[in-house]
């Protein structure tokens, strides 16, 4: 109990979410989204919308920021602070990929 | 040195604002800021919660602060995040869970609350509001509101004042039978007399809301759990299944009254905004009373705010609020109306000086004391309202001709009206922008409204005074406002115009929406302009585009609707509402097989299989074995279509047989906004083309009309007559021309009851059926192409297009998983 752990799980392969786009995957009982952008880079955030639940993996990508697809809340996939006035904000996790292979730690 | 801690309980617009005077005034070096919220949001508008009842505007755009202004201006919020208790005497704030935060400082905002009145079996035994009873005042009422109201019938709102009617009009939007519940014999009896309260009445009416007026709510009925209707004080009743309250407001003391304040009807303050009991506790806004008032409107509370910063950060301990001439401008149900001071004389002294044109909606008194202003109120033209507000506000004396202060006479209005306004006129009242304010922004080289709006905030209000600051932009350029530049860009990312961008991307050769990105943006991809610039190559390019289908919507990467649960709809091609047995027997059996929670039939004359997942979608479509619908995106969606002549008695020409050919020609293809179009067999329109975006209606001799650009959706708007034809082929050419034409140069989402608006239908007719500037062949040969480029998108249930194209979540090797101490 209390302490932090850290784990370290292998989602699947880069190549299974398509350019540009997001998938969720399901990890240690909860869901995640994870974002390919077409510059190469990944993200990941909790998988639905602080405002209404909406699938963030379904939503439009930017180059740093993904728009929720149900009411168009937009939140930076750096930070997580909602982008554009809002004040909702995002759990982001640590991912990165790893001879084609995609990595996320959970905290 | 230490600095002092400063807690401020309440994160609306009083508690925002009068940290924004504390920041302002220097404050951030003297003060540690924390705030306590009781929404779970930042702070935000309320003055515009109607806009976002009745959908004009979303909730982000009535956010003031967002999170990263709290965090940059080193101020610790605790969003949701209720105060319990204050101790006075350890000086420390108490929240919900027991945690302590010490103050040097303490300001209360906590605002007030919806005043329920005593109304029988309106409260649950548990002391909440009945389902299907709301108040209406924070952005949570508001979405809940608006849920109830999608599936209500009739609703009725208690209180006919501002708020009261703002509530009916966003329910109207909803498309439910609307009761405005009123005690007193007129609407917004605090702020209107006996004439101007029956002209508003009127409009009210007009645009469908049903008014009662003195009739004194005394019990709710239910029936089965449900909200069934209102009982009157006379014996007389309301059936309705919704009910919100707005009969006004009762202030959040509660805790001052814990803490030992003085209470009267809200906390007493002295003349700095302090309590009179406690000179460490600051009160702003609704929950202060000041000389015996309370007040509910914002240009008070932004007078409160800026007294108590100047005194809080001691950089003016001598600054008084002495109270504030209440003076209102506002916008309600589409009626401009401003009013100030008393509505009615009080002795025969007062003189009264009115003008009234009911038809044109034009009302204007002044009630004059000792050649001053003492009261006015003005209804639909308010062209001396900041003139006659700025003597009131003054108390200033009035000119001895009386007529020019209803009227501009001769003279070129805005200038004199300008000139004679004072530098520091309020012109936002929800904002507090002051004439001077605008004038220093232009002068410090904003020229344009949107520049000066995003700078000063005027105008970001309740927008009634956007106009005026639009002119007084004007006025301080000289007449030389500039345009604004990126009003005209396609999307907000790349400086061009549609029609430049069409030509950059042909000369240019870009075929896909990433290598735009990387041409004209270097590389940087704004979310929001990937499904434009979609939609615009789709239509340069047709067959040729690059289709990357992470540019589009993700209705158009599954080819369906989302819904609020993440499932999608289906819908499937049925041209004209007609289908057959064995069809509707496919139908029915994926209903049964994959357990369709909801089929309905949509107002385009389809049937909708609602509900369905993402991963379900190819199987669904492969067992309907029928074409996509479209019914999801911005594209041609359907033509629906009456029973035409082989039945009806009435029937002039074959609407079904017409329908069928546009949706065979025309399915698939993307356009600006959606495209919803219908046939009529004869005028009486049974298939209500005329408010379609095209619409084709037979005529007697053979003949067929063509209608453009008309709408029934949140806007309504009959369909110009662009042409009479007498064939199917022509009917299909020159709506096919039209609608190329509104493809290349509408912008993107604009539907085209705006688009023929911005035209005019005699361009448009000069264009498409005269074609004047010799462009129909052109536009005949890229329709033809685009239409050629079309394909059933439900194909790519066996060859999907990108990888887990029908997968929301991938799985997971347990295998994989490590701890890290």
């Amino acid at each position: 109990m209390g302490r932090a752990v850290t784990a370290r799980v292998k989602l699947g392969l880069v190549a299974d979410i398509p350019q540009g786009e997001g998938r969720s995957y399901h990890v240690d009982a909860r869901n995640i989204a994870v974002f390919r952008t077409r510059d190469g880079r990944v993200f990941a955030t909790q998988a639905k919308c602080p405002h209404r639940q909406g699938p963030l993996a379904d939503g439009l990508l930017g180059s740093d920021s993904v728009v929720c697809p149900l009411h168009e809340k937009r939140f930076d996939l750096t930070s997580g602070c909602e982008l554009g006035g809002g004040d909702c904000s995002l759990a982001v996790y640590k991912v990165h990929v790893d001879a084609s292979e995609l990595w996320v730690e959970l905290p | 040195m230490l600095k002092e801690q400063l807690v401020v309980i309440g994160n609306g617009m009083a508690g925002a604002r009068a940290v924004e005077e504390i920041l302002a005034a220097g404050g951030a070096a003297q003060f540690e800021i924390t705030m306590f919220g009781d929404e779970p949001y930042g702070n935000y508008n309320r003055i515009l919660l109607s806009n976002v009842m009745n959908g004009s505007q979303d909730p982000t755009e009535i956010f003031l602060n967002s999170l990263p202004w709290y965090t940059e201006n080193r101020i610790k919020l605790h969003a949701g995040t209720r105060v319990a208790r204050i101790d006075r005497f350890a000086k420390v704030v108490y929240d919900q869970a027991g945690q302590g935060t010490p103050y040097d400082k303490l300001i209360i905002a906590t605002g007030s609350s919806a005043m329920i009145p005593p109304i029988q079996g309106i409260y649950d035994d548990d002391g909440k509001l009945k389902r299907g009873v709301f108040g209406f005042r924070t952005l949570d009422d508001c979405n809940a509101i608006v849920e109830a109201a999608r599936t209500a019938k009739v609703a009725a709102v208690i209180g006919g004042g501002l708020l009261g009617l703002e509530a009916a009009r966003g329910l109207l939007t909803h498309g439910c039978e609307v009761h405005v519940v009123h005690l007193s014999e007129r609407l917004m009896n605090q702020q209107l007399d006996g004439a101007s309260g029956a002209m508003l009445l009127d409009a009210m009416k007009a645009l469908g809301v049903q008014v009662h007026l003195s009739k004194h709510t005394t019990a709710l009925r239910v029936e089965h759990g449900r909200v069934a209707g209102l009982d009157f004080k006379d014996g007389t009743s309301l059936p309705c299944d919704m009910v919100v309250v707005s009969a006004g407001i009762r202030p959040n003391v509660d805790l001052a009254l814990a803490a030992g304040l003085t209470v009267e009807r809200a906390i007493v303050t002295d003349n700095h905004m302090r309590s009179i009991d406690d000179h460490n506790i600051y009160v702003v806004g609704e929950c202060a009373q000041h000389r015996g008032m309370v007040y509910g409107l914002v240009a008070p509370l932004w007078e409160q705010a800026k007294v108590l910063a100047l005194h809080i950060t001691r950089r003016d301990t001598s600054a008084q609020y002495l109270g504030s001439r209440l003076a209102t401008k506002l916008k309600v149900m589409g009626v401009e109306l401003a009013s100030m001071g008393i509505t009615e004389p009080v002795d025969e002294e007062d003189e009264v000086v009115t003008f009234a044109e009911p038809k044109r909606g034009t009302y204007k008194k002044l009630i004059v004391r000792k050649g001053r202003l003492a009261g006015a109120i003005m209804l639909g033209d308010l062209s001396k309202v900041g003139y006659l507000m700025q003597s009131f506000d003054r108390n200033t004396p009035l000119p001895d001709e009386r007529l020019s202060l209803l009227f501009d006479i001769g003279a070129p209005a805005a200038k004199v009206t300008f000139d004679e306004l004072s530098a520091d006129a309020q012109i936002c009242n929800c904002n507090g922008v002051s004439k001077a304010a605008i004038g220093d922004c232009v002068s410090a080289g904003k020229r344009t409204l949107k520049l000066v709006m995003g700078a000063t905030r005027a105008g970001m209000g309740c927008g009634a005074c956007k106009g005026m600051v639009s002119d007084l932009v004007d006025y301080f350029c000289g007449g030389q406002a500039e345009e604004d530049l990126t009003a005209s860009y396609y999307v907000p990312c790349i400086p061009l115009s549609k029609r430049e961008l069409i030509d950059v991307v042909r000369a240019r050769g870009l075929r896909a929406v990433s290598a735009v990105f990387d041409a004209l943006c270097d590389g940087v991809e704004d979310p929001m302009s990937k499904p434009a610039l979609a939609s615009l190559l789709a239509i340069v390019w047709k067959g040729e585009y690059e289709d990357e289908r992470d540019a589009r919507f993700i209705n158009d990467r599954v080819h369906g609707n989302i819904q609020k649960d993440g499932t999608f709809s289906v819908i499937p091609e049925m041209p004209g509402g007609l289908t057959n047995a064995a069809e509707l027997r496919r139908i029915a059996d994926v209903v049964d097989k994959y357990h369709v929670p909801l089929v309905k039939l949509t107002g385009g004359q389809r049937i909708d299989l609602v509900g369905i997942s993402k991963e379900l979608l190819p199987d669904v479509w492969r067992d309907l074995a029928m074409p996509a619908g479209y019914a999801w995106g911005k594209s041609y969606r359907t033509c629906k279509s009456c029973i035409g002549v082989d039945y009806c008695r009435f029937g002039l020409g074959d609407s079904m047989g017409l329908a069928v050919e546009i949706e065979r020609r025309f399915r698939g293809l993307d356009t600006p906004g959606k495209l919803k179009l219908a046939t009529a067999g004869c005028p009486r329109n049974c298939s209500e083309a005329l408010v379609k975006d095209v619409g084709v209606v037979a005529v007697e001799g053979g003949k067929w009309e063509i209608y453009i650009g008309g709408a029934a959706g949140s806007h309504i708007r009959k369909g110009d007559l662009l042409c009479t034809v007498d064939s199917w082929e022509a009917v299909l050419l020159l709506s096919g021309r039209f609608i190329q034409y509104y493809r290349e140069h509408a912008k993107y989402k604009e539907r085209t009851y705006v688009f023929v608006e911005r035209l005019g239908i005699e361009r448009l007719r000069a264009l498409i059926v005269d074609d004047c500037d010799g462009l129909a062949a052109e536009l005949d040969k890229a329709m033809q192409e685009s239409t050629e480029a079309t394909r059933d998108v439900w194909l790519e249930r066996d060859a999907p297009k990108t990888p887990n194209q029908f997968r929301s979540i991938l799985p997971v090797e347990r295998s994989s998983v490590w701890g890290e101490p």
